[in-house]
Protein backbone atom coordinates (compact mmCIF):
# COMPACT_ATOMS: atom_id res chain seq x y z
CA UNK A 1 0.00 0.00 0.00
CA UNK A 2 1.45 3.19 -0.68
CA UNK A 3 1.98 6.18 1.72
CA UNK A 4 -0.63 8.44 1.62
CA UNK A 5 -0.39 11.68 -0.14
CA UNK A 6 -2.15 14.81 0.82
CA UNK A 7 -3.86 16.81 -1.23
CA UNK A 8 -3.74 20.67 0.39
CA UNK A 9 -5.06 23.77 -0.82
CA UNK A 10 -3.14 26.75 -0.33
CA UNK A 11 -4.06 30.62 -0.88
CA UNK A 12 -1.42 33.25 -1.14
CA UNK A 13 -1.86 36.69 -1.29
CA UNK A 14 -0.65 37.97 -4.51
CA UNK A 15 2.14 40.41 -2.79
CA UNK A 16 4.00 38.67 -0.41
CA UNK A 17 3.19 34.89 0.35
CA UNK A 18 2.58 34.32 -3.72
CA UNK A 19 5.74 35.96 -4.08
CA UNK A 20 7.69 33.99 -1.51
CA UNK A 21 6.54 31.03 -3.45
CA UNK A 22 7.96 32.42 -6.50
CA UNK A 23 10.99 32.92 -4.42
CA UNK A 24 11.36 29.49 -3.41
CA UNK A 25 10.96 28.04 -6.68
CA UNK A 26 13.17 30.14 -8.15
CA UNK A 27 15.82 29.53 -5.62
CA UNK A 28 15.27 25.78 -5.94
CA UNK A 29 14.12 25.47 -2.02
CA UNK A 30 12.60 21.96 -1.60
CA UNK A 31 9.08 20.92 -0.57
CA UNK A 32 7.04 18.35 -1.24
CA UNK A 33 4.57 18.75 -4.25
CA UNK A 34 1.45 18.27 -2.19
CA UNK A 35 -0.38 21.75 -2.70
CA UNK A 36 -2.83 23.28 -5.05
CA UNK A 37 -1.94 26.75 -4.98
CA UNK A 38 -4.07 29.42 -5.76
CA UNK A 39 -3.47 32.88 -5.72
CA UNK A 40 -5.87 35.77 -4.13
CA UNK A 41 -5.06 39.50 -4.27
CA UNK A 42 -5.37 39.52 -0.35
CA UNK A 43 -5.56 37.16 2.45
CA UNK A 44 -8.50 39.36 3.39
CA UNK A 45 -10.37 38.05 0.27
CA UNK A 46 -10.48 34.33 1.30
CA UNK A 47 -14.08 33.54 2.52
CA UNK A 48 -15.36 30.78 4.72
CA UNK A 49 -17.75 29.66 1.67
CA UNK A 50 -13.97 29.02 -0.44
CA UNK A 51 -12.63 26.94 2.93
CA UNK A 52 -15.73 24.72 2.98
CA UNK A 53 -15.76 24.70 -1.05
CA UNK A 54 -11.98 23.53 -0.76
CA UNK A 55 -13.00 20.25 2.06
CA UNK A 56 -15.99 19.49 0.90
CA UNK A 57 -14.39 19.14 -2.44
CA UNK A 58 -11.79 16.77 -1.34
CA UNK A 59 -9.05 18.56 -0.19
CA UNK A 60 -7.31 16.90 3.35
CA UNK A 61 -6.43 20.78 4.44
CA UNK A 62 -6.36 24.23 3.51
CA UNK A 63 -3.54 26.89 3.94
CA UNK A 64 -3.71 30.01 4.04
CA UNK A 65 -1.18 33.10 3.94
CA UNK A 66 -0.59 36.00 3.64
CA UNK A 67 1.67 39.25 3.94
CA UNK A 68 2.89 40.07 7.56
CA UNK A 69 0.56 42.16 10.13
CA UNK A 70 1.81 45.80 8.89
CA UNK A 71 2.70 45.08 5.87
CA UNK A 72 -0.64 44.53 3.95
CA UNK A 73 -0.27 45.64 0.00
CA UNK A 74 -3.60 47.40 0.77
CA UNK A 75 -2.26 48.49 4.08
CA UNK A 76 -5.10 46.66 6.78
CA UNK A 77 -6.51 43.64 4.49
CA UNK A 78 -4.88 41.58 6.35
CA UNK A 79 -5.88 42.70 9.73
CA UNK A 80 -9.51 42.37 8.90
CA UNK A 81 -8.70 38.68 7.43
CA UNK A 82 -6.63 37.99 11.07
CA UNK A 83 -10.33 38.45 12.83
CA UNK A 84 -12.43 36.26 10.48
CA UNK A 85 -9.83 33.61 10.90
CA UNK A 86 -10.03 33.29 14.53
CA UNK A 87 -13.40 33.63 14.22
CA UNK A 88 -13.54 30.87 11.28
CA UNK A 89 -10.98 28.45 12.53
CA UNK A 90 -12.86 28.16 16.21
CA UNK A 91 -15.96 27.73 14.33
CA UNK A 92 -14.85 25.15 12.09
CA UNK A 93 -12.70 23.36 15.08
CA UNK A 94 -15.82 23.48 17.41
CA UNK A 95 -18.40 21.78 14.77
CA UNK A 96 -15.28 18.80 14.44
CA UNK A 97 -12.42 20.32 12.29
CA UNK A 98 -9.63 18.26 13.38
CA UNK A 99 -6.94 21.35 14.97
CA UNK A 100 -4.35 21.04 11.71
CA UNK A 101 -6.53 20.59 8.33
CA UNK A 102 -6.75 24.30 8.83
CA UNK A 103 -2.98 26.31 8.94
CA UNK A 104 -2.50 30.07 8.75
CA UNK A 105 0.87 31.78 8.72
CA UNK A 106 2.43 35.01 7.63
CA UNK A 107 5.13 35.09 5.33
CA UNK A 108 6.37 38.24 3.37
CA UNK A 109 7.93 38.08 -0.18
CA UNK A 110 11.11 38.10 1.08
CA UNK A 111 11.10 34.91 2.89
CA UNK A 112 11.50 31.87 0.42
CA UNK A 113 13.49 30.28 3.24
CA UNK A 114 11.03 30.42 4.90
CA UNK A 115 8.12 29.36 2.27
CA UNK A 116 9.98 26.36 1.66
CA UNK A 117 9.83 25.17 5.83
CA UNK A 118 6.41 26.43 6.43
CA UNK A 119 5.33 24.72 3.40
CA UNK A 120 7.02 21.53 4.91
CA UNK A 121 5.68 21.63 8.43
CA UNK A 122 1.95 22.13 6.92
CA UNK A 123 2.44 18.78 4.82
CA UNK A 124 3.42 16.59 7.83
CA UNK A 125 0.73 17.87 10.15
CA UNK A 126 -1.62 17.55 7.40
CA UNK A 127 -0.31 13.91 6.23
CA UNK A 128 -0.11 13.01 10.09
CA UNK A 129 -3.89 13.96 10.47
CA UNK A 130 -4.47 11.66 7.72
CA UNK A 131 -7.25 11.67 4.91
CA UNK A 132 -10.21 14.16 5.69
CA UNK A 133 -13.17 12.27 6.41
CA UNK A 134 -15.44 15.33 7.13
CA UNK A 135 -17.50 17.39 5.48
CA UNK A 136 -16.87 16.04 1.96
CA UNK A 137 -19.22 15.84 -0.49
CA UNK A 138 -19.77 12.63 -1.53
CA UNK A 139 -21.38 12.47 -5.15
CA UNK A 140 -24.21 9.43 -5.67
CA UNK A 141 -23.13 6.66 -7.35
CA UNK A 142 -24.56 6.37 -10.65
CA UNK A 143 -25.13 2.73 -12.23
CA UNK B 1 -48.33 42.28 31.34
CA UNK B 2 -51.90 43.34 30.27
CA UNK B 3 -50.67 47.47 30.88
CA UNK B 4 -47.36 46.74 29.00
CA UNK B 5 -49.80 45.71 26.17
CA UNK B 6 -52.23 49.00 26.72
CA UNK B 7 -49.78 51.45 26.69
CA UNK B 8 -47.98 50.03 23.50
CA UNK B 9 -51.52 49.91 21.62
CA UNK B 10 -51.72 53.64 23.48
CA UNK B 11 -48.11 54.56 22.01
CA UNK B 12 -48.80 53.30 18.43
CA UNK B 13 -52.36 55.16 18.56
CA UNK B 14 -51.11 58.59 19.73
CA UNK B 15 -48.17 57.82 16.94
CA UNK B 16 -50.51 57.10 13.95
CA UNK B 17 -52.98 59.93 14.93
CA UNK B 18 -50.65 62.02 15.37
CA UNK B 19 -48.83 60.97 12.05
CA UNK B 20 -45.45 60.99 13.41
CA UNK B 21 -44.97 57.60 12.25
CA UNK B 22 -46.48 55.97 8.55
CA UNK B 23 -47.15 52.51 10.25
CA UNK B 24 -46.17 51.04 13.78
CA UNK B 25 -44.74 47.52 13.26
CA UNK B 26 -45.72 44.90 16.44
CA UNK B 27 -47.10 42.04 17.23
CA UNK B 28 -50.33 39.99 16.75
CA UNK B 29 -52.28 37.21 18.28
CA UNK B 30 -51.48 34.31 15.77
CA UNK B 31 -54.03 31.63 14.50
CA UNK B 32 -52.73 29.58 17.14
CA UNK B 33 -52.88 30.15 21.19
CA UNK B 34 -48.90 30.01 21.59
CA UNK B 35 -48.03 31.94 18.52
CA UNK B 36 -47.96 35.45 17.67
CA UNK B 37 -47.14 36.87 14.07
CA UNK B 38 -46.06 40.49 12.94
CA UNK B 39 -48.99 42.96 12.44
CA UNK B 40 -48.16 46.50 10.80
CA UNK B 41 -50.94 49.17 12.04
CA UNK B 42 -51.20 52.05 9.30
CA UNK B 43 -54.31 53.58 11.03
CA UNK B 44 -55.04 54.69 14.78
CA UNK B 45 -58.17 52.05 14.75
CA UNK B 46 -55.71 49.30 13.67
CA UNK B 47 -53.32 49.80 16.75
CA UNK B 48 -56.12 48.05 19.27
CA UNK B 49 -55.10 44.84 17.50
CA UNK B 50 -51.59 44.97 19.19
CA UNK B 51 -50.37 43.08 21.53
CA UNK B 52 -47.56 42.23 23.43
CA UNK B 53 -46.91 38.68 25.20
CA UNK B 54 -44.79 35.80 25.96
CA UNK B 55 -45.33 34.80 22.19
CA UNK B 56 -44.00 37.30 20.57
CA UNK B 57 -40.23 35.70 19.72
CA UNK B 58 -39.79 37.05 16.55
CA UNK B 59 -37.58 39.85 15.95
CA UNK B 60 -39.25 42.43 14.25
CA UNK B 61 -35.74 44.30 12.68
CA UNK B 62 -36.38 41.85 9.38
CA UNK B 63 -38.77 43.97 8.68
CA UNK B 64 -38.16 47.62 9.43
CA UNK B 65 -35.95 48.27 6.30
CA UNK B 66 -38.11 47.31 3.85
CA UNK B 67 -40.83 49.97 4.68
CA UNK B 68 -41.35 53.32 3.43
CA UNK B 69 -41.57 56.59 5.66
CA UNK B 70 -41.13 56.82 9.23
CA UNK B 71 -41.58 53.50 11.32
CA UNK B 72 -42.81 52.76 15.09
CA UNK B 73 -41.16 49.55 16.30
CA UNK B 74 -42.26 47.79 18.83
CA UNK B 75 -38.69 46.56 20.33
CA UNK B 76 -37.61 44.09 23.16
CA UNK B 77 -33.62 44.67 24.49
CA UNK B 78 -32.48 42.04 21.86
CA UNK B 79 -34.53 43.71 18.94
CA UNK B 80 -33.17 47.15 20.14
CA UNK B 81 -29.43 45.52 19.45
CA UNK B 82 -30.31 44.24 16.38
CA UNK B 83 -31.79 47.54 15.39
CA UNK B 84 -28.08 49.04 16.32
CA UNK B 85 -26.69 46.48 13.76
CA UNK B 86 -29.07 47.81 11.07
CA UNK B 87 -28.50 51.40 11.58
CA UNK B 88 -24.52 50.44 11.85
CA UNK B 89 -24.89 48.48 8.30
CA UNK B 90 -27.02 51.21 6.77
CA UNK B 91 -29.93 49.57 6.68
CA UNK B 92 -32.77 51.92 8.22
CA UNK B 93 -31.96 55.37 9.58
CA UNK B 94 -32.20 56.61 13.21
CA UNK B 95 -34.77 59.34 11.74
CA UNK B 96 -37.11 57.28 10.18
CA UNK B 97 -37.46 54.83 13.51
CA UNK B 98 -39.51 55.76 16.73
CA UNK B 99 -38.81 53.18 18.95
CA UNK B 100 -41.16 52.21 21.52
CA UNK B 101 -39.26 50.21 23.60
CA UNK B 102 -40.53 46.98 25.98
CA UNK B 103 -38.61 46.09 28.91
CA UNK B 104 -38.40 42.56 28.10
CA UNK B 105 -39.15 39.58 31.20
CA UNK B 106 -37.83 37.03 28.27
CA UNK B 107 -40.28 34.60 26.19
CA UNK B 108 -41.85 31.57 26.69
CA UNK B 109 -40.07 28.30 24.63
CA UNK B 110 -43.01 27.21 21.98
CA UNK B 111 -42.20 23.61 22.61
CA UNK B 112 -41.82 24.18 26.85
CA UNK B 113 -45.65 25.53 26.43
CA UNK B 114 -47.26 23.07 24.36
CA UNK B 115 -45.32 19.88 27.04
CA UNK B 116 -47.67 21.63 29.74
CA UNK B 117 -50.69 20.70 27.80
CA UNK B 118 -49.33 16.87 28.21
CA UNK B 119 -49.91 16.27 24.09
CA UNK B 120 -53.29 18.26 23.99
CA UNK B 121 -53.99 21.76 22.26
CA UNK B 122 -53.67 25.15 23.76
CA UNK B 123 -56.76 27.43 22.84
CA UNK B 124 -55.13 30.44 25.54
CA UNK B 125 -51.72 31.44 26.70
CA UNK B 126 -52.14 34.12 29.49
CA UNK B 127 -49.17 36.13 30.50
CA UNK B 128 -49.54 37.49 34.22
CA UNK B 129 -45.65 38.53 34.24
CA UNK B 130 -43.98 36.31 36.81
CA UNK B 131 -46.86 33.46 36.50
CA UNK B 132 -47.79 31.97 32.57
CA UNK B 133 -51.88 30.44 32.60
CA UNK B 134 -52.53 27.91 29.55
CA UNK B 135 -56.07 26.69 28.76
CA UNK B 136 -55.75 23.20 27.19
CA UNK B 137 -58.27 21.89 24.34
CA UNK B 138 -59.94 19.62 27.92
CA UNK B 139 -60.57 22.63 29.64
CA UNK B 140 -57.93 22.43 31.89
CA UNK B 141 -55.67 25.35 32.83
CA UNK B 142 -52.53 25.42 34.56
CA UNK B 143 -50.34 28.16 35.97
CA UNK B 144 -46.61 28.05 35.64
CA UNK B 145 -43.93 29.79 36.60
CA UNK B 146 -42.23 31.96 33.80
CA UNK B 147 -38.80 30.97 34.74
CA UNK B 148 -39.30 27.26 33.76
CA UNK B 149 -40.75 28.33 30.34
CA UNK B 150 -37.86 30.74 29.35
CA UNK B 151 -36.30 30.04 26.27
CA UNK B 152 -32.61 29.25 26.41
CA UNK B 153 -31.32 32.82 25.06
CA UNK B 154 -33.78 34.09 27.16
CA UNK B 155 -32.18 32.44 30.33
CA UNK B 156 -28.45 33.37 28.67
CA UNK B 157 -29.84 37.11 27.77
CA UNK B 158 -27.55 39.96 28.77
CA UNK B 159 -29.83 42.70 27.60
CA UNK B 160 -33.18 42.45 28.60
CA UNK B 161 -34.00 46.44 28.65
CA UNK B 162 -33.83 48.02 25.27
CA UNK B 163 -30.35 49.80 24.15
CA UNK B 164 -31.91 52.41 21.92
CA UNK B 165 -35.48 53.44 22.12
CA UNK B 166 -37.91 56.72 22.32
CA UNK B 167 -40.35 55.82 24.80
CA UNK B 168 -40.51 52.50 27.44
CA UNK B 169 -43.67 50.84 27.44
CA UNK B 170 -42.99 49.83 31.10
CA UNK B 171 -40.43 50.48 33.66
CA UNK B 172 -37.07 49.14 33.41
CA UNK B 173 -36.42 45.84 34.30
CA UNK B 174 -33.15 44.83 36.87
CA UNK B 175 -30.30 43.57 33.99
CA UNK B 176 -28.70 40.11 35.78
CA UNK B 177 -25.84 39.12 36.88
CA UNK B 178 -24.94 36.11 34.55
CA UNK B 179 -22.36 33.67 35.87
CA UNK B 180 -21.09 30.88 33.40
CA UNK B 181 -23.13 31.99 30.35
CA UNK B 182 -21.23 30.05 27.85
CA UNK B 183 -21.66 26.47 29.91
CA UNK B 184 -23.41 25.24 26.30
CA UNK B 185 -20.52 26.35 24.44
CA UNK B 186 -17.97 25.01 26.84
CA UNK B 187 -19.46 21.53 26.98
CA UNK B 188 -19.62 21.07 23.26
CA UNK B 189 -15.94 22.30 22.79
CA UNK B 190 -14.50 19.92 25.50
CA UNK B 191 -15.48 16.83 23.48
CA UNK B 192 -12.86 15.27 21.25
CA UNK B 193 -13.31 16.17 16.92
CA UNK B 194 -15.45 12.72 16.20
CA UNK B 195 -17.61 13.49 19.23
CA UNK B 196 -18.34 16.95 18.06
CA UNK B 197 -19.24 15.84 14.82
CA UNK B 198 -21.49 13.37 15.66
CA UNK B 199 -22.99 15.47 18.03
CA UNK B 200 -23.72 18.39 14.88
CA UNK B 201 -24.69 15.11 12.79
CA UNK B 202 -27.54 14.13 15.65
CA UNK B 203 -28.26 18.52 16.12
CA UNK B 204 -28.81 18.90 12.43
CA UNK B 205 -30.60 15.22 11.09
CA UNK B 206 -34.14 16.76 11.19
CA UNK B 207 -33.12 20.28 8.94
CA UNK B 208 -35.23 20.12 6.16
CA UNK B 209 -33.01 22.91 4.41
CA UNK B 210 -36.72 25.61 4.58
CA UNK B 211 -34.34 28.54 5.57
CA UNK B 212 -36.91 29.81 8.10
CA UNK B 213 -33.89 30.31 10.03
CA UNK B 214 -32.87 32.51 7.69
CA UNK B 215 -35.95 34.38 6.80
CA UNK B 216 -36.38 35.23 10.41
CA UNK B 217 -33.16 36.86 10.89
CA UNK B 218 -32.67 40.61 10.60
CA UNK B 219 -29.25 40.24 9.69
CA UNK B 220 -29.86 37.70 6.66
CA UNK B 221 -30.35 40.52 3.90
CA UNK B 222 -27.97 39.44 0.90
CA UNK B 223 -29.82 40.09 -2.05
CA UNK B 224 -28.52 36.78 -3.19
CA UNK B 225 -28.18 34.10 -0.20
CA UNK B 226 -24.65 32.00 -0.75
CA UNK B 227 -27.24 28.80 -0.59
CA UNK B 228 -28.95 30.14 -4.15
CA UNK B 229 -26.11 30.89 -5.88
CA UNK B 230 -24.77 28.76 -8.99
CA UNK B 231 -21.83 30.02 -10.43
CA UNK B 232 -19.91 28.58 -8.16
CA UNK B 233 -22.56 26.55 -6.27
CA UNK B 234 -21.24 26.74 -2.74
CA UNK B 235 -23.82 24.12 -1.41
CA UNK B 236 -25.94 21.30 -2.20
CA UNK B 237 -29.48 21.97 -2.28
CA UNK B 238 -29.87 18.54 -0.96
CA UNK B 239 -30.76 17.23 2.55
CA UNK B 240 -27.24 15.44 2.50
CA UNK B 241 -25.25 16.06 5.92
CA UNK B 242 -22.20 17.50 4.13
CA UNK B 243 -24.95 20.18 2.58
CA UNK B 244 -26.67 20.59 5.72
CA UNK B 245 -23.54 21.25 7.47
CA UNK B 246 -22.37 24.03 5.32
CA UNK B 247 -25.55 26.12 5.01
CA UNK B 248 -25.46 26.35 9.38
CA UNK B 249 -21.59 26.86 9.12
CA UNK B 250 -21.60 29.26 7.02
CA UNK B 251 -24.61 31.12 7.91
CA UNK B 252 -23.40 31.27 11.43
CA UNK B 253 -20.21 32.50 10.27
CA UNK B 254 -22.21 35.11 8.16
CA UNK B 255 -23.72 36.60 11.56
CA UNK B 256 -20.70 36.22 13.20
CA UNK B 257 -20.13 39.54 15.38
CA UNK B 258 -23.44 40.70 14.73
CA UNK B 259 -26.18 38.48 16.24
CA UNK B 260 -27.59 39.52 19.22
CA UNK B 261 -29.00 36.33 20.21
CA UNK B 262 -32.31 37.30 19.92
CA UNK B 263 -33.51 33.34 19.07
CA UNK B 264 -36.13 34.49 16.05
CA UNK B 265 -34.07 31.11 13.79
CA UNK B 266 -34.81 28.72 16.79
CA UNK B 267 -38.33 29.84 17.31
CA UNK B 268 -38.85 30.07 13.82
CA UNK B 269 -37.39 26.21 12.96
CA UNK B 270 -40.32 23.86 12.03
CA UNK B 271 -37.79 21.00 12.97
CA UNK B 272 -37.20 22.21 16.35
CA UNK B 273 -33.55 22.45 16.26
CA UNK B 274 -31.55 24.41 18.06
CA UNK B 275 -29.50 26.12 15.15
CA UNK B 276 -28.28 28.87 18.38
CA UNK B 277 -25.38 26.20 18.80
CA UNK B 278 -23.55 27.95 15.56
CA UNK B 279 -24.01 31.52 16.66
CA UNK B 280 -23.54 30.96 20.10
CA UNK B 281 -20.16 30.01 19.74
CA UNK B 282 -19.07 33.12 17.38
CA UNK B 283 -20.47 34.95 20.00
CA UNK B 284 -18.72 33.99 22.33
CA UNK B 285 -15.60 33.76 20.71
CA UNK B 286 -16.10 37.76 20.25
CA UNK B 287 -16.46 38.23 23.88
CA UNK B 288 -13.55 36.04 24.46
CA UNK B 289 -11.28 37.43 21.81
CA UNK B 290 -12.42 40.75 21.13
CA UNK B 291 -13.97 41.69 24.04
CA UNK B 292 -17.14 42.60 22.05
CA UNK B 293 -21.59 42.38 21.92
CA UNK B 294 -23.28 43.06 19.03
CA UNK B 295 -25.43 46.01 19.05
CA UNK B 296 -24.50 47.80 22.36
CA UNK B 297 -23.14 50.39 21.09
CA UNK B 298 -24.51 52.54 18.44
CA UNK B 299 -21.75 54.13 17.53
CA UNK B 300 -19.61 51.38 16.47
CA UNK B 301 -18.95 49.47 13.40
CA UNK B 302 -19.64 45.11 13.97
CA UNK B 303 -16.66 43.25 15.26
CA UNK B 304 -15.43 42.01 11.96
CA UNK B 305 -15.35 45.46 10.34
CA UNK B 306 -12.72 46.92 13.08
CA UNK B 307 -9.34 45.58 14.10
CA UNK B 308 -6.32 45.89 16.89
CA UNK B 309 -3.17 45.75 16.43
CA UNK B 310 -2.69 43.26 18.91
CA UNK B 311 -5.66 40.57 18.06
CA UNK B 312 -4.97 37.12 18.67
CA UNK B 313 -2.11 36.37 16.33
CA UNK B 314 -1.16 32.91 18.31
CA UNK B 315 -2.05 30.50 15.61
CA UNK B 316 -0.12 32.17 12.39
CA UNK B 317 2.91 30.28 11.62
Amino acid sequence: MTEFEPRIITFLCNWCSYGAADLAGVSRFQYPPNMRIIRIPCSGRVSVKMVLHAIRSGADGVWISGCHPGDCHYIEGNFYARRKFVLLKELLEYTGLEPGRLQFSWISSAEGVKFADVAQQVIADIRALGPAKKLIRQLPEVA
Amino acid sequence: MKEMENRIRQMAKDLLAREKVDQVVGFCQGSLAAVTRPFLARHPEEADQLVFNCNCRMNLATFVPDLKGRTGIVAKGCDSRNLVIQMTENRVKRENLYIIGVPCAGMADKNKLLATAGGRDLIRVIDRGEQIEVETTQGTTHTLSRQDLLQDNCVTCIRHNPVIYDALAGPEVPEPDLQDRFADVAAVQKMDPGEKQAYFQHLLKDCIRCYACRDACPLCYCPTCFVDESSPQWVGKSLNPVDVTTYHLVRAFHDAGRCTDCGACEAACPMNIRVRSFTRKTIMDCVNHFGEEAGMNPGQRPVLDRFQINDPNDFFR
